[in-house]
C-alpha cells in the first residue's frame, strides 16, 4: 500500500496527494468562527477544492461540516484554516449516536442475513426433503445429469447470493496467511459442491456407487449458518444492555443561567463553572456543586444506592442522576468527557472488552484451530480413501466436508468475551466498576479481605456522638462553648465539634486568650468563662475534679468513642464523646463476606482499644492496630505470605500502595470519583455490600465463562472426531454434513445465549 | 491411490507451511506519529473487511502516542470491536466511517491487535 501511495505522488507533484487515503470515508469537522450564512459557501468551497474531496456539506446550525472523500483530516483542517476559520475533527459524536448507528447497521445486516438464509433454504429444504423421501440423489442417466446440472447451477447461485461473504472472506484471509470460520465454511460447502459437479460432468471418473450429489448440503449449510449468524447478532445485542442503559442516562439538554436569564441549550454547550438550574423530576445534566436550593436526588442508577440522597448547598451532584423533590441551581464542575457518567461508560466499555486470563488458553487454541481442522479433514479423507468401504470416494468427501463444517472456532472465541461483557455490565448496574478481566477473575478467588477502618467500615467523618453533662445543664450550651473554643484549632476532632455545633445551628462566640497545649487540649476564654477542653491528663494537670467521671469516660472508650473533657471556671462541665460512626450496613456486609468464607481483617492507625472496640462491634476477629499509613502495604504482603488471595479495600487516596500490592484493590468512591487509578475495582456506593456484590458477580461470571469454554471445547472435541467418522467402524454412524451445519450454527448461538443468562444474575438481597 | 495419498500429504504440508511456517517479508507499513493533540488520524487507513485488517502489519515508533485510523466495511459484529490487549484498549468501530484510535506510547516489540474473537489479526511493530 505504501508503494501505491508513492506511485500517486510520482505522477502528480501536488503535495496534497501525500495525504490521500486509499479509502473513501466521511469525516466530520467542527468549525469555529463561522458567524454568518455566507461562511457556509466559503468553507464548502475551500473544502471542495482539496484534492480527494468528493463533497462537503455544512450544517450551519451545528457549525459542523461533513466531508466525504479520500483526503486526510489534516489537509481538510488546513483548508478550512486557509479560508480563515478554525476547524477541528469531531470526535465528540455522542455515545448515543454511535450506539444508534451501530444498531441500525446491525439491523440492516440482520435483514440481509435473513434474506440470504431464506434464499438458501428455499433451495436446500426441498432438495433435502426429496432426498429424505427416498429420491435418487445419484447420477446415472443423461436426463438425471441435465436435471442435476440445473440444480448445481442453482446452488452456485445460492453460493454467490447467500454465501458470497464466506467465500470472499475465506479468500482474502487465505492470501493474508490467516484462516477463520469463513475458511472452514467456504472449504466445506465448496468441496461438496465441486465434488457434485464432478459427478454431474464426469460421472465416469467416479465409481458407480459414489455418484452421489451433495447440492442440498451446500445450500442447507449456507442457509443454516446465515440463520445462526442472524440469531447470534440479535443475542449479542442483549449482551450490551447494561452499557446501553448507562448511555441512555446521558442528558441531551441543560437549562443554564446566562446574564440572569435561564435558557435551554444542548448539553455539549454547557461551560465549565456555569450555573445550571434543575427542576423537580429532571435529570441532572453534568457534575457540579449545589449553589442554592435543596433537594433529594435519586442516584441509584449510578451507585446502586436505593435511597434518595439529600442535597444542600456545597453538596456534589452527579450528571445522569434524577432530581426528585426540589428545584436547585448548581455550578458545573465537570462537563463532557470528564463527567462521572462519561468516565463510567468509558471504563465499563474498556473492561467489557478486556479478557481475563482464563480466556487466554482459548485464544491460543483459536489461533491454531482452523489449520488444524483443515489437516484433520484431509487426513480423514485419506483414511476413508485407503481403508473405507465402497464407495470410498463419497465417504471421503462427506467426512472431509462434515469435519470442516462442524468445527466451530467461533464458539471458542466467543466463550469468554460474551460472558465478560454481560458480567462487567451487570456489576456496573450494581455500582461496581471493574477495571479489567483480570480483576474480574481474581476477585472470584479472593480468600482474605483487608478493610481499612476509617472511611471504609466507618463514615470517615468523626461526629459528636454523646454529651455526658456534669455541672452544666444544657447540651447545646456545652457544645456552643466547646465549638467556640475549638473554632481556631486545626485538630480533626476539633473540626467534628465545630461541625456538630453548626448542625445544631448554634452561634459561635469569639474566643480570647486561646492557647493550644500540645498532646493535651486547648484553653481560652469564651463569653467571660475560663474554659479548658481536652483529655484526662489536661484535667488532672489543671486540678479539675473528674474522679466520678472516669467510669463514663471508660465506657465511651470501650464503645470506640474518644472522650473529651470540658471544664468551665475550674469545674467539669461535661464529657463530650467523639466517634467516627460505623456505616449503617457495615455489619451486615461484613457478615456476608464471612458467610462466603472470606477471612475479614481490619486495618487502622488507631490505638488497640479503639480498634478492638470497632472490630468487636462489626464482628471482625482479626485486626491490625496502630498501622502507619506507609505500612499498610506490608500487612497486605503479610497475608499474601500466608497464601491468601488478598483483597484490600480503602479510599484509594492514602492507601494506594496497599491497593496496588493486593491481588485485588477495591476503592470506595464517593459516587463521583469513579476512576480511582490505584484500584482494580471501584465501588461507587459507600456501602461495603459492594464488596460482596463484586465477588458474587465475578464468581457468577467466571462460572459462566467456564461453562462456555467447557461447552465449546467438548463440542469441538467430540464433534470433529464424530464427523471424521470415528464412530463408523463401531456403530456404523456417520454424520450428515447438514446436521453438522446446524450444530455449528447453533453452537456459537448457545454460547451467546448462555452468557445472556448472566443478565438474570441478582446479588443477594441486602 | 499412491498418487492421491502423496497429494494429500503434500496438501497437509502446504497447510502447515502456509499458515504457520511462512514468515512474512517486511511488508509492514509505517505509521507517522502525530502529536497527541492532533487526533485526526494518520495517513494510513486500516480497512476492516472480509476477515482481515488491511494492512495488517504496521510499523510505529516506540515511546510516542500513535494514531491509527480504522475504516470498517464489514457489517459482521465480529469486526465491530478492535482490541489492543497490550495497551488495555478497545474501540468500537462504526460501519463505513473512519475512526481514529489513539494509542499510548508502547515499548518496542510486536504488539497484536485483534477483534474480540481473535479472528481478525494485526500486528504493530514498535521500534
Amino acid at each position: 500500500m505504501e508503494q501505491e501511495l508513492n506511485k500517486h505522488c510520482d505522477h502528480t507533484p501536488d503535495d496534497q496527494l501525500e495525504h490521500i487515503r486509499n479509502e473513501t470515508a466521511t469525516l466530520e469537522l467542527l468549525i469555529e468562527g463561522a458567524s454568518c450564512g455566507s461562511c457556509v459557501a466559503k468553507i464548502e468551497g475551500a473544502l471542495k477544492q482539496v484534492v480527494g474531496v468528493d463533497n462537503a456539506e455544512m450544517n450551519f446550525a451545528q457549525r459542523s461540516v461533513s466531508v466525504s472523500g479520500r483526503a486526510s483530516a489534516d489537509v481538510l483542517v488546513k483548508a478550512v484554516e486557509g479560508a480563515g476559520y478554525n476547524a477541528k475533527i469531531s470526535q465528540n459524536e455522542s455515545d448515543e449516536e454511535v450506539l444508534e448507528e451501530k444498531e441500525q447497521a446491525d439491523q440492516i445486516y440482520y435483514r440481509r442475513l435473513m434474506r440470504e438464509m431464506a434464499i438458501a433454504l428455499s433451495l436446500g429444504v426441498p432438495l433435502m426433503i426429496y432426498g429424505v423421501l427416498g429420491g435418487a440423489m445419484t447420477v446415472t442417466t443423461n436426463a438425471e445429469r441435465a436435471a442435476w446440472l440445473a440444480v448445481g447451477l442453482a446452488t452456485l447461485g445460492v453460493m454467490v447470493f447467500s454465501g458470497k461473504h464466506f467465500f470472499v472472506g475465506a479468500w482474502k484471509s487465505l492470501l493474508n496467511h490467516s484462516a477463520n470460520m469463513d475458511t472452514l465454511i467456504a472449504l466445506g460447502t465448496g468441496t461438496a459442491w465441486f465434488y457434485s459437479m464432478v459427478v454431474v460432468f464426469f460421472p465416469s471418473v467416479i465409481p458407480d456407487m459414489a455418484r452421489h450429489v451433495y447440492f442440498e448440503a451446500t445450500a442447507m449449510i449456507i442457509g443454516l449458518i446465515d440463520l445462526g449468524l442472524a440469531l447470534e447478532l440479535k443475542a449479542r445485542g442483549k449482551t450490551s444492555e447494561a452499557i446501553k442503559r448507562l448511555i441512555g442516562l446521558q442528558v441531551k439538554t441543560a437549562r443554564v443561567i446566562r446574564d440572569g436569564e435561564e435558557i435551554d441549550i444542548g448539553i455539549e454547550q454547557v461551560l465549565l463553572n456555569e450555573q445550571v438550574r434543575v427542576r423537580p423530576g429532571e435529570k441532572i445534566p453534568v457534575d457540579g456543586v449545589v449553589l442554592e436550593g435543596h433537594t433529594a436526588v435519586d442516584e441509584s442508577m449510578l451507585s446502586g444506592e436505593p435511597m434518595p440522597v439529600e442535597k444542600v448547598k456545597d453538596d456534589q451532584v452527579v450528571g445522569g442522576t434524577i432530581n426528585k423533590s426540589g428545584s436547585f441551581v448548581f455550578k458545573a464542575t465537570r462537563i463532557g468527557k470528564d463527567t462521572a457518567l462519561a468516565q463510567i461508560i468509558t471504563m465499563v466499555k474498556r473492561a467489557q472488552n478486556s479478557k481475563p486470563p482464563i480466556g487466554r488458553l482459548a485464544d491460543v487454541i483459536a489461533g491454531y484451530f482452523v489449520p488444524v481442522v483443515m489437516i484433520i479433514a484431509v487426513t480423514s479423507a485419506l483414511v476413508w480413501l485407503n481403508f473405507g468401504p465402497a464407495p470410498a470416494v463419497a465417504y471421503a468427501i462427506v467426512s472431509a466436508t462434515t469435519v470442516l463444517i462442524i468445527a466451530c472456532p467461533c464458539a471458542l472465541g466467543l466463550a469468554t468475551p460474551m460472558s465478560v461483557m454481560v458480567g462487567v455490565g451487570k456489576a456496573a448496574e450494581a455500582g461496581v466498576l471493574i477495571r479489567n478481566g483480570e480483576a474480574l477473575q481474581t476477585s472470584s478467588k479472593i480468600t482474605a479481605m483487608i478493610l481499612d477502618k476509617t472511611g471504609t467500615i466507618t463514615l470517615g467523618s468523626p461526629k459528636v456522638t454523646e454529651i455526658h453533662l456534669a455541672n452544666a445543664s444544657d447540651e447545646n450550651a456545652v457544645l456552643q462553648m466547646a465549638a467556640s473554643l475549638e473554632a481556631g484549632s486545626e485538630h480533626p476532632l476539633a473540626l467534628s465539634i465545630v461541625e456538630s455545633a453548626k448542625e445544631r445551628k448554634l452561634n459561635l462566640e469569639p474566643v480570647e486568650h486561646f492557647n493550644a497545649i500540645a498532646g493535651h487540649g486547648v484553653e481560652g476564654t469564651v463569653s467571660g468563662k475560663q474554659l479548658l477542653f481536652g483529655n484526662e491528663k489536661l484535667m488532672r494537670e489543671k486540678g479539675i475534679e473528674i474522679a466520678s467521671y472516669i467510669d463514663p469516660a471508660q465506657a465511651m472508650a470501650e464503645e470506640a468513642q474518644t472522650p473529651m473533657y470540658l471544664a468551665a471556671d475550674g469545674s467539669l462541665a461535661a464529657l463530650i464523646a467523639v466517634a467516627d460512626p460505623i456505616k449503617e450496613d457495615s455489619i451486615s456486609a461484613i457478615q456476608r463476606l464471612q458467610r462466603n468464607n472470606i477471612r475479614v481483617v481490619m486495618l487502622t492507625g488507631d490505638n488497640r482499644a479503639t480498634a478492638k472496640a470497632v472490630a468487636d462491634k462489626v464482628g471482625i476477629k482479626e485486626f491490625f492496630a496502630e498501622v502507619l499509613p506507609e505500612d499498610k502495604a506490608k500487612k497486605v504482603a503479610e497475608l499474601q505470605m500466608q497464601n491468601e488471595i488478598v483483597g484490600m479495600t480503602g479510599d484509594g487516596i492514602n492507601d494506594a500502595p496497599a491497593l496496588a500490592l493486593a491481588n485485588v484493590g477495591f476503592a470506595i468512591g464517593t459516587g463521583t470519583d469513579v476512576a480511582i487509578e490505584s484500584a482494580d475495582i471501584t465501588l461507587m456506593r459507600g456501602s461495603l455490600h459492594g464488596l460482596a456484590d463484586a465477588i458474587a458477580v465475578s464468581k457468577a461470571t467466571l462460572r459462566n465463562i467456564k461453562q462456555n469454554l467447557f461447552g465449546a471445547f467438548i463440542y469441538n472435541a467430540a464433534g470433529v472426531p464424530f464427523a471424521a467418522g470415528l464412530l463408523y467402524p463401531f456403530f456404523g454412524l456417520l454424520l450428515s454434513p447438514v446436521i453438522a451445519g446446524a450444530a455449528m450454527a447453533f453452537s456459537s448461538l448457545t454460547v451467546v445465549t448462555n452468557a445472556n443468562r448472566l443478565r438474570l444474575f441478582k446479588a443477594e438481597e441486602h | 491411490m499412491i498418487l492421491i495419498n502423496v497429494l494429500g500429504l503434500l496438501l497437509i504440508a502446504l497447510i502447515i507451511w502456509w499458515f504457520w511456517l511462512y514468515k512474512p517479508g517486511d511488508s509492514s507499513v509505517s505509521v507517522t506519529n502525530v502529536s497527541e493533540a492532533n487526533i485526526s488520524g494518520g495517513d494510513i487507513v486500516i480497512t476492516v473487511e472480509n476477515g482481515i485488517y488491511q494492512p495488517s502489519r504496521l510499523k510505529v515508533s516506540a515511546g510516542q502516542p500513535t494514531t491509527l485510523t480504522f475504516l470498517r466495511k464489514d457489517a459482521s459484529p465480529c469486526a465491530a470491536t478492535v482490541i489492543f490487549p497490550d495497551s488495555e484498549l478497545s474501540e468500537e468501530l462504526p460501519l463505513n466511517k473512519a475512526k481514529a484510535v489513539v494509542l499510548p506510547p508502547m515499548p518496542p516489540g510486536e504488539h497484536p491487535f485483534t477483534c474480540q474473537m481473535q479472528m481478525y489479526r494485526g500486528t504493530l511493530v514498535v521500534n
